[in-house]
């Protein structure tokens, strides 16, 4: 397997957001800031990771039948290891991002590259699918949060860079999907110019 | 996978032992981070108490009273300077936020007037509702000094004194909500 075609992939061939659509709703919940956005996307690349290399590790040891709750079970083990070691060393993202940390269970990307790749191909493969989908994951995730954070609160990064208020829609749900709607017109553009 | 039989045994025991391991895991993970969340969460506390409380000179921390109220608990920190209580640090909450409960650290006179309010956790939105924390606006300022005996803590909206935060009603309520919770019990822990 190209390792490298494999690992950039992620980035906007196959980039989760804006080609296969998985994982919309931490994607559309948390970024309202850039920075949210990049925590959420570190945080599901870790557990992206982790699982693609549990699951590649064992998979010649899981009956078929089992396959989902066991993939289940390696991924949410993963998740609380997240918000365990965020709640202690990361508080203030822990709060910002809340509800959705243990949402990252049933985001459609990490479950779905468990079954569609990493039981299917190497460990080393699996692992650099789960950087290159992760990565790309975040990418995605961070320039969402800045476009919405932008447009909807003037600042970047926290950084405020006008004064008085901006397109309050942005931050709230319907500029999510239109700014995310536009996002995936560029992004399609890319790739035809790049095929 | 053309791998292991589904057979009945093989799945429990399969099952079995990918559960016992993620537990196992868990355990870790718990035990090695049990020290820095509990380290976090109380240096979030005592910051919260020294921002709204005047000069003291104990460990509010270690003068805790709690109560139990609306289905969750209060917290009472005492603050004193030279054996005088100069203030209460009150930690209270709301569940009426927009994205759900938070938690505010409300610092009292002993005459029951308002020093200063901080926010202690939230999960509102950034850009609206977490305006309500003190780097982020003026908002709370004009809980200072405040009485709630005559201040109304409702907003204007609903007929109150309390000037809400622009596009932000749901938090600014849930916040007058968490300060009201937290009057009415230091009054009635007064009364007893």
């Amino acid at each position: 397997m190209n390792q490298w075609k494999n690992f950039s992939k992620g980035f906007i061939r196959e980039n989760a957001v804006f080609t296969l659509f998985l994982g919309l709703c931490p994607t559309l919940g948390v970024t309202t800031t850039a920075v949210n956005g990049l925590g959420m996307g570190i945080a599901t690349t870790f557990v992206l990771v982790m699982s693609n290399l549990v699951v590649s590790l064992i998979k010649n040891l899981i009956p078929n039948k089992v396959r989902i709750p066991c993939f289940i079970v390696i991924i949410a083990s993963f998740v609380t290891v997240v918000e365990l070691v965020m709640k202690g060393y990361a508080p203030v993202l822990f709060d910002a991002l809340g509800i959705f940390i243990p949402l990252i269970v049933v985001n459609c990307l990490v479950l779905g590259r468990a079954e569609a790749f990493a039981s299917k191909n190497t460990i080393w493969s699996s692992l650099v699918d789960g950087m290159g989908m992760g990565l790309g994951f975040t990418m995605a995730l961070t320039v969402l949060g800045a476009v919405r954070e932008i447009l909807g609160s003037g600042a970047f990064f926290g950084l405020k860079m006008i004064s008085g208020e901006a397109m309050l829609l942005f931050i709230l749900p319907p500029g999510a999907f239109i700014a995310l709607g536009y996002l995936i017109l560029l992004a399609n553009i890319l790739k035809e110019k790049t095929t | 996978m053309d791998k292991k039989e589904s057979t009945f045994l093989n799945m429990l025991v399969t099952l079995f032992l990918v559960t016992l391991m993620a537990a196992g895991m868990l355990g870790g993970v718990y035990s090695l981070t049990k020290e820095p969340i509990r380290l976090t969460e109380l240096k979030r506390k005592n910051e919260a108490i020294q921002s709204v409380v005047p000069a003291f000179d104990n460990e509010p921390s270690r003068e805790m009273e709690k109560r139990y109220v609306d289905g969750d608990t209060l917290y009472f920190y005492t603050a004193r300077k030279d054996g005088n209580v100069v203030g209460t640090a009150v930690e209270t909450f709301t569940d009426q936020g927009f994205s759900g409960t938070f938690k505010l650290m409300v610092g009292f006179r002993p005459d029951g007037t308002i020093i200063d309010i901080a926010v202690i956790s939230h999960a509102e939105t950034p850009g609206l509702g977490d305006k309500m924390k003190k780097d982020k606006s003026g908002f709370s300022e004009q809980f200072a000094g405040k009485d709630p005996a005559n201040f109304d803590l409702s907003v204007r909206k609903d007929g109150g004194d309390v000037d809400a935060i622009t596009a932000a009603t749901i938090t600014s309520r849930a916040y007058c909500d968490a300060v009201q919770r937290a009057y009415d019990a230091l009054k009635e822990m007064e009364g007893e």
